[in-house]
């Protein structure tokens, strides 16, 4: 079972379960942040976007101590996959799941667009049905979402392969022009050291339907999925 | 005075304070003679608010009751929060438009922002989960800093609140003119999702039941918002309003939304409505009225976020966030449970009684003692004088024949598309969220947006619903009836450029002072405008609001009515973008150009006129056309559609070679008519379309009797517009437009004439 957490304020939790359950065909539930345990069936944590405790004191500050944040740490840490998506890579980065943080985007502005992604790790639960170099078509919809880290941290996790999405131009260059946000690198998406928990700003889960922003999204929550299946066979 | 009254150190009511509080001394009589004694300080604050123009439409009632408001489809006409039409399938859409201006135009963020949360909570509140929103902002020219200021502000009230409460901004307009410079306009719209039979509405019924508030605490923001800032003309004081301006909260109100709705899915509540204006009263009192009821409520129950609160101050405080809901008895608890669970608080404040009365009490006295019916059965109901402006007619004369000829077509287009009223609309729009909750099918920059109709419980369906607001201002003041008919036509026109079929309309009308006989006939007339164009169109009027005193120190802004349009489109996946979608189709022109260039941005912009009649505004052609559109869209033969409006055809195709990916447009307009009407006019009902099959469209034209005409092809990198020489092809429609060798009036690379369009409101705004 996939679990979507849900926090107040979140935005996209039902439209993660959508693209989960619906387009993908996979159990999903939305699991309340005051739960203290993770379902037992959990095969899988998403959290979603949106705007979790208003992002009052900075985002995810504050969702980051809720009393769920601790079933999934012990979850990543037995080595579920965990995936944060906009907001809720912001979590992850509070809750020191994953390096680097998420500050104010360079421009000042919230932005609503489509990006394109570039894949630079292929060999991840989210990313197996991509190639390397692949590019995607995944909107952004942000106003903190310019990702930074410390220069010794970032050389390390980026030597570790960790930096598993950058922005890129449609031909799949990643240069300044196609940086949105003022993120260090062009990063987009992280993962964790063991690789088994991620974050990225762009929207997956808004990319899942040809008609509705077309179907790029599921490279990555398809991914996921195929890992569960994976998991659940071996 | 109660020894309590002077102790709260109440001031004395008597006529002057009376005045004071906006109340004519026909209105005082009225108050002493419903209570048959004078009114304490509390219950003056009650009559002066619900008799305001904000909430009373004492000026504009008696000229709305002639709008069309019922039809087959319709669930809910106006007088609830939000009128409601039947979708199929046991689905519903709730939607309305409110204006925001006076707060707007004194702190843009806040203003804009708690305009969006109230037009939420509008829908909401009727039980529907609120799917997409759409924005009719207007300002002063981008020149003047101020306006620069606002329009960030604006902005970013509107990104700020739509953004967080998860709630996808999918369109609106944008326009800039003198006229607002002293007073900006701001409409928000919002549309929502409901299972028909879960509908809610605004009843105080049953009595005994206890009346809970949840949401906010109240404070002490926003008193008087509706009956001083909105209800009266802004002067050089106006800053001193800053105080009136409430401010909004989006967490709370995804909050209040998640928590309404869980509870509604419940049998726990009977009636349930918004705090909006005038906060705790105004909902008390239209919930007991709708009931034929009474309310008992105890105001030290009211939760408070600030001490030392009069019962004046809560009874008129307009804190953000707030609802008042009658539950069933006994189901307190639950609806306690629900809103704790989301952090929120529920009191049961009282109770519905069966005497007729609102009775407030106050630290154990009786504040308020005032039978609920007459305040609204006896509210005014002014049939104000209204008079033909003098200069109307001088307004309307333009000899065109005195109008000097376009000697440069090209640079007409380039200094059109550069203009902020055609520009592109994208650096505000990329600002907010266009795609939460997933059913975005056609995002903003288009005609209309289109969104995917989903269940409650996530299932998604077959139907999608378009929507768009239009409003020409300066057709408007040139002729309010015609311009608003106008209005109609060209929301209901985008709306069925994606293949919809135009259901029903929402209108929020924006005027100046209607103590002024030349605003009062603006009025009168856009009504009538409005009346004929919604009936002919068979789309009726289903909510709405005015917005009266839009002016500053006597000048008044445009007529601004304006109209949001919601149609259906089942099965949603064949539909037609506004662009440009695949090279070699051929483009066809919809719809008639006459020689009609009164009240057109070219003669605006290259001539300095605002002058002339609007552009003729043919309802049955209209009908024509949109089921021309309706059966040619779902017939996969219409594969994209463009209404023809501001800046003409020119500017249409240009926006047609705008999307995603550029694709030109080889054009010959045939006729005999002057090249910048042919270009630049704005003649209505026209839709420019591409498809691969235009012999059998033309076909389907004639036999719609919809005049059509094969213009031109799509493809390549450039935009191409010449005179078609030879033989008219005016009467009879020919599919091949002959490759005559007339004049070249426009040839650019779209790529070129992008980047001006794109850069007109960016480039503006980079002036600090």
């Amino acid at each position: 079972m996939f679990a979507v957490l849900q926090f107040p304020g979140s935005n996209d939790d039902r439209d993660t379960r959508f693209a989960m359950k619906s387009v993908l065909a996979a159990e999903c539930e939305l699991v309340w942040h005051r739960s203290a345990e993770l379902p037992a069936d959990t095969r899988a944590v998403l959290l979603p976007g949106g705007f979790s405790y208003g992002d009052y004191l900075r985002a995810g500050a504050m969702a980051h101590t809720s009393p769920i944040i601790a079933s999934v740490k012990r979850f990543a840490e037995r080595g579920g996959p965990v995936l944060g998506i906009c907001n809720g890579f912001q979590i992850l980065c509070e809750s020191g799941l994953l390096p680097g943080a998420l500050v104010r985007n360079h421009h000042l502005h919230f932005v609503c667009e489509q990006v394109h992604l570039r894949v630079e790790r292929a060999r991840s639960p989210f990313t197996s049905r991509a190639a390397e170099g692949q590019v995607l078509r995944i909107p952004i919809k942000h106003g903190e979402g310019a990702y930074f880290a410390a220069p010794d941290e970032l050389s390390a996790f980026e030597s570790r392969g960790q930096v598993v999405l950058r922005y890129c131009d449609p031909d799949g260059r990643v240069c300044e022009a196609a940086n949105p946000n003022g993120s260090l690198a062009n990063i987009a998406g992280v993962a964790n050291e063991a690789g088994n928990v991620m974050g990225l700003m762009p929207h997956p889960e808004h990319a899942v339907e040809l008609a509705i922003g077309g179907t790029d999204g599921l490279a990555i929550l398809g991914s996921m999925r195929d890992a569960v299946a994976a998991g659940a066979s071996a | 005075m109660s020894d309590a009254a002077r102790q709260r150190q109440e001031p004395v009511v008597d006529r002057a304070l009376a005045l004071e509080h906006g109340l004519t001394d026909e209105e005082w009589a009225k108050v002493q003679e419903i209570l048959g004694r004078t009114p304490s300080y509390s219950e003056l604050g009650i009559f002066a608010v619900m008799w305001s123009e904000h909430c009373s439409y004492k000026s504009s009632k008696k000229h709305l009751r002639t709008l069309p408001t019922s039809a087959e489809h319709v669930l809910q006409g106006p007088g609830e929060n939000a009128g409601v039409v039947a979708i199929g399938d046991g689905l519903a859409a709730v939607f309305k438009i409110e204006s925001h201006n006076h707060p707007s135009f004194i702190a843009p963020v806040q203003g804009a922002a708690t305009g969006v949360g109230g037009i939420l909570r509008d829908i909401f509140t009727m039980g529907a989960r609120p799917v997409a929103s759409l924005d009719s902002i207007r300002f002063g020219p981008l020149d003047d800093p101020r306006h620069r200021y606002l329009l960030r502000g604006v902005v970013d009230g509107i990104g700020g609140y739509g953004n967080s409460v998860g709630v996808a901004t999918v369109g609106g307009e944008t326009s800039f003119h003198e006229c607002y410079r002293g007073n900006i306009l701001v409409n928000a719209f919002n549309l929502g999702v409901v299972e028909a039979d879960r509908l809610f509405l605004g009843a105080a019924a049953g009595v005994g039941n206890p009346v809970i508030y949840v949401g906010s605490k109240t404070g002490r923001d926003g008193i008087h918002g509706a009956s001083l800032l909105a209800s009266a003309e802004f002067d050089d004081e106006s800053e001193a309003k800053l105080p009136t301006v409430q401010v909004g909260d989006p967490f709370t109100e995804k909050c209040l939304i998640e928590a309404c709705i869980e509870l509604m899915r419940t049998d726990a509540i009977v009636g349930i409505q918004d705090m909006g204006a005038a906060g705790l009263t105004c909902s008390s009192f239209e919930m007991a009225d709708r009931a034929g009821t009474g309310i008992e409520m105890d105001l030290d129950r009211v939760p408070q976020r600030a001490t030392g609160m009069t019962p004046y101050e809560m009874l008129l405080s307009e804190s953000q966030e707030r609802m008042l809901l009658v539950a069933r008895v006994g189901q307190e608890e639950r609806v306690r449970e629900i809103f704790a669970r989301w952090e929120l608080d529920a009191e049961v404040v009282g109770r519905v009684t069966g005497d007729g009365r609102m009775r407030i009490r106050w630290h154990g006295e009786t504040v308020v003692d005032i039978p609920v019916a007459p305040i609204s059965s006896a509210a005014p109901e002014l049939d104000r004088p209204a008079r033909e402006p003098v200069e109307l007619h001088e307004r309307q004369k333009l000899d065109l024949a005195s109008v000097a000829p376009e000697d440069d077509a090209q640079a007409a287009l380039l200094a059109l598309l550069d203009s902020p009223n055609l520009g592109s609309k994208q650096w505000i729009y990329r600002q907010y969220d266009q795609l939460v909750q997933g059913n975005t099918v056609l995002r903003p920059g288009g005609d209309a947006a289109l969104v995917r109709v989903k269940r409650e419980d996530g299932t998604p369906t077959d139907k999608g619903l378009a929507m768009a607001v239009d409003c020409n201002p300066r057709w408007c003041w040139l002729d309010p009836c015609r311009g608003t008919q106008a209005a109609v036509a060209e929301a209901a026109r985008n709306v069925a450029c994606t293949g919809a079929r135009p259901l029903a309309l929402t209108n929020c009308l924006n005027f100046g002072n209607p103590e002024r006989p030349e605003i009062m006939w603006q009025f009168r007339e856009a009504v009538r405008g409005l009346s004929e164009a919604a009936s002919a169109l068979g789309t009726p009027v289903v909510s709405g609001n005015v917005s009266f005193y839009n002016e500053t120190s006597g000048e008044a802004i445009h007529p601004t009515p304006t109209i949001g349009a919601v149609g259906l489109l089942e099965p949603w996946h064949r539909h037609a973008p506004s662009h440009f979608c695949e090279p070699a189709l051929a483009i066809v022109l919809l719809g008639e150009t006459r020689e009609e260039l009164g009240g057109s941005e070219w003669l605006a912009l290259r001539r300095g006129i605002e002058a002339g009649s609007p552009p003729v505004v043919d309802l049955d052609h209209e009908k024509r056309l949109h089921r021309l559109l309706e059966q040619g869209v779902a017939a996969g033969l219409i594969r994209s559609a463009h209404d023809v409006s501001d800046g003409g055809l020119a500017v249409a195709l240009c926006e047609c070679s705008f999307g995603a990916e550029t694709i030109g447009a080889e054009v010959e307009l045939a006729g005999s008519l002057r090249p910048e009407v042919l270009l630049f006019g704005e003649s209505t009902g026209r839709v420019v379309v591409s498809t691969s099959s235009p012999d059998v469209l033309l076909a389907a034209a004639q036999e719609s009797g919809v005049p059509a005409a094969a213009i031109g092809e799509t493809g390549g990198e450039r935009l191409c517009i010449r005179r078609r020489t030879g033989p008219s092809g005016d009467s009879a429609p020919t599919s091949e437009p002959q490759r005559g060798r007339g004049p070249i009036w426009i040839d650019l690379p779209v790529a070129d004439l992008r980047v001006v369009w794109e850069r007109a409101i960016p480039r503006r705004l980079e002036t600090p």
